[in-house]
């Protein structure tokens, strides 16, 4: 299985949460994985209910059976200075050049470096070694930029590596390359099953693939249980109002003639089921479309006590029960 | 009073608050006054920002205004509603619009109004090296921050042409919500910087006595700049910085002026926003950074928030019912659901289930037992699908609770922002109809205050 994990999505769709619970179903049985941020929007540490993170791997997260979650949120600019220390010895230089706006330059104008360093810094966390020879980390997940613009990210290295033809940029990102287009990475899409997010997620796929990045898994998130089955939908635009009346009334709500409690129920009671007959057969036809896209699909569902901890435990008891980890 | 009857007094109530905790933004109002000249429309992805401000414009249009909307990134099928699914840069007129008003609408594209600024800054000549260079080719193509400048760059000759009434401006989905603010000003600073005399005329720097200190660390820089990049980008930067150097100036007073431009009186920010957890908690970051900037906040826009009709039946007494029904039996001996059973009706008509079934019994024919045992199959799939319903309804009451409170955070914050509801739709907008339907609902919401029917 691929060692780097990179989740995209719409805006909206709950990434970051598919990715910590990713996170959290790869580091069971005594695995470690690292989670990454690299937007700098703290979408971890408000999901873990932890302080903001800083530019440092730090455990955030403890898995069933003995597992660790870390992580890190990583900062263009800190990963810039700490690139040049590390290859340079140029801490000082490091100083000047951002007195000199250089680091403003190469951190958010310059093209793609930003990214360049965002995504080398998770390819070295992938490729990192311990003393005795083993990986640092089994899995590293990164929550990686929107589907609109996630190929352009991870393919910046590319980009660069033609800008730059010669020097340890170039270098630099054809080593991230390399990782990035091997079966070590696998790019998972997180949707709902609306038309925009499918459609972008379509969209996506095939952008992935003409960059020839591997493409992993469908994760359909917030999923809505289903309350009425197709049966039951057909019922509703046949049944008569008094007889739902009568139910309701034998529920104990009241009486079913005319302004009878149960019977002034029925009117928006049946409105709310016509509201999800149109969602159902709206949601069925974009099952279809993910469907045919041909990569293996998993659902998610919407937790009705909103997202918190125990929610996140509980899709990533989930994800391992679909056989993503 | 009777259980229900206090439920539904105290729906009211909680109607009244709401109306009392957040003051209700009014679109038409803001649509319809000639001083209003721009709308940005902000917020986290996802949350329904281009569907807003395309509503917002046809609404303003229908309304009589002369409008042109920007947009970054709009879903295939919405561009197409309004036919913008090709780039071109160029406002297009929307057909099918209602009255005297019109539509225009556009998609940015970022490389075209990068070109554009340079050919208005730089005599030909030069125009055609800086693009013809490799490195702006890669900047004007979509890299950090360019999106968020070339969206305001477009803005301020939209405006600049005064050619349109009303502007509606959608933002990026930008990594960080405010990069919108933040790259013109950014690149203005960058193009200000010492990084940019160093690049175009180190020499010249050189030459001045005094700065040979500098002068150590410039040729210290250039060169680690030279081992970072790689002598031919270095190179490529160079070239492209000298060649801008004219324009840079240019640069930097359009940014200074499209800042100003949102700061001024006639631009109205709105901020969009679901409600939920995340993109309340976004929201609420974009309206302190607005206030920082002194940027025209007016309002927030909620979108798909959800309603009812039956908001004086409880989830749990929803529950209740629904499990009643699923085991009839229960219904017959129930001693803990008497009191329920027993509430009184307004109409007078018999609370007790049995008669109620006796006479919905006797008013159909009872004809021979298969027909009765049909007829059985057919009140247990009417109890089932009843049961179905109230598990609906308890479902949607969960949900306008969880609504409720994320929402109840955000006004705890800001309570001196207006809003106004957008109820929900089941399915997505890509057509007018479905974009007047929004405007619809973004104008309702100042009228009642609240969006539930009934």
């Amino acid at each position: 299985m691929s060692r780097l994990q990179v989740v995209s999505g719409k805006g909206g769709t709950g990434k970051t949460t598919v990715a910590a619970a990713l996170a959290l179903a790869l580091a069971t049985e005594g695995k470690r994985t690292l989670l990454v941020e690299v937007e700098g929007r703290q979408g971890i540490a408000q999901l873990f209910e932890t302080e903001a993170l800083p530019y440092e791997e730090r455990k955030i997260a403890v898995a069933p059976g003995g597992g660790e979650v870390f992580a890190l949120a990583i900062d263009a600019e800190l990963a810039l200075l700490d690139y040049l220390q590390m290859f340079y010895k140029l801490g000082g230089a490091g100083r000047a050049l951002k007195k000199l706006g250089a680091i403003d330059f190469a951190t958010t104008i310059a093209p793609g470096i930003r990214d360049v360093l965002l995504t080398g810094k998770a390819c070295e966390a992938v490729r990192r070694k311990d003393r005795a020879g083993r990986f640092v980390y089994d899995y590293v997940i990164m929550d990686a930029p929107p589907t609109g613009r996630v190929t352009r990210f991870l393919n910046v290295n590319d980009e660069v590596a033609g800008l730059a033809k010669i020097g340890p940029i170039h270098n630099q990102a054809q080593a991230v390359m390399r990782v990035l287009k091997s079966p070590e990475t696998a790019v998972h899409l997180v949707t709902l099953l609306e038309e925009m997010p499918v459609q972008e997620t379509a969209d996506g796929i095939a952008e992935l693939r003409a960059a020839r990045l591997p493409v992993g898994r469908v994760i359909v998130n917030m999923v809505r249980p289903e309350v009425l089955d197709a049966a039951d939908l057909e019922l509703v635009r046949t049944v008569e109002r008094s007889s739902v009346a009568r139910s309701l009334s034998a529920a104990g709500l009241g009486g079913a003639r005319r302004g009878g409690h149960a019977e002034k129920l029925v009117d928006p009671l049946l409105a709310q089921a016509a509201e999800y007959a149109e969602r159902y057969a709206l949601e069925q036809e974009q099952r279809a479309v993910l469907g045919e896209l041909g990569l293996p699909l998993h659902e998610l569902p919407l937790l009705a006590e909103g997202m918190d901890l125990a929610g996140l435990y509980e899709l990533a008891a989930d994800l391992r029960k679909q056989g993503v980890s | 009073m009777t259980a229900e009857e206090h439920a539904e007094t105290e729906d009211r109530e909680v109607a009244g608050r709401r109306l009392a905790s957040s003051r209700v933004l009014d679109i038409d109002s803001l649509l319809d006054d000639p001083k209003t000249r721009i709308v940005v429309c902000c917020g986290s992805g996802g949350v329904g920002k281009t569907t807003t401000a395309a509503a917002l414009g046809l609404r303003a249009a229908e309304r009589g205004r002369k409008v042109v909307v920007l947009t970054i990134d709009p879903a295939r099928r919405l561009a197409q509603s309004m036919g913008i699914d090709s780039l071109d840069n160029v406002p297009r007129r929307v057909k099918g619009t209602d009255g005297t008003g019109e539509l225009h609408a556009m998609m940015l594209d970022m490389k075209r109004t990068f070109d554009e600024v340079v050919e208005a800054h730089a005599d030909p000549e030069r125009a055609a090296a800086i693009l013809a260079n490799p490195f702006y080719q890669s900047l004007s193509a979509g890299f950090a921050g360019t999106q968020e400048y070339m969206a305001m760059e477009k803005l301020g000759q939209l405006r600049a042409k005064e050619e349109w009434d009303l502007i509606v401006v959608d933002t990026p989905p930008s990594r960080s919500a405010l990069d919108f603010l933040d790259a013109p000003k950014r690149l203005g600073s960058f193009l200000d910087g010492r990084l940019i005399r160093l690049l175009t005329a180190p020499a010249k720097l050189g030459g001045r006595a005094g700065m040979a200190f500098l002068n150590v660390g410039m040729s210290m820089m250039t060169g680690t700049l030279g081992k970072l990049l790689g002598g031919q980008l270095l190179k490529d930067v160079q070239t492209f910085v000298s060649a801008m150097d004219t324009t840079f100036g240019g640069f930097r007073t359009r940014a200074d002026a499209t800042y100003k431009l949102l700061q001024a009186p006639g631009t109205a920010f709105l901020v969009v926003a679901a409600p939920e957890r995340d993109a309340l908690r976004e929201a609420a970051y974009f309206v302190e950074r607005l206030a920082a900037e002194d940027m025209p906040l007016v309002g927030l826009v909620l979108n798909r928030v959800h309603g009812t009709g039956a908001g004086g039946l409880s989830a749990e007494r929803a529950l209740d019912a629904a499990e009643n029904l699923a085991d009839p039996g229960i219904v017959d001996q129930g001693g803990g659901k008497a009191g329920l059973r027993n509430s009184p009706d307004t109409c007078g008509s018999s609370s007790s289930p049995a008669a109620e079934d006796a006479t919905g019994a006797d008013a159909s024919d009872t004809g021979s037992p298969a027909d009765q045992e049909d007829q059985e199959d057919q009140e247990r799939s009417v109890d089932r699908l009843a049961a179905g319903l109230l598990r609906l309804h308890a479902e949607r009451m969960h949900l306008l609770a969880r609504e409720q409170r994320t929402r109840d955070r955000f006004t705890a914050r800001h309570p001196e922002v207006a809003v106004v509801d957008v109820p929900a739709l089941p399915g997505d907008v890509h057509d007018l109809t479905g974009l007047r339907d929004i405007g619809d609902r973004l104008a309702a919401g100042a009228a009642t205050g609240r969006t539930e029917p009934s």
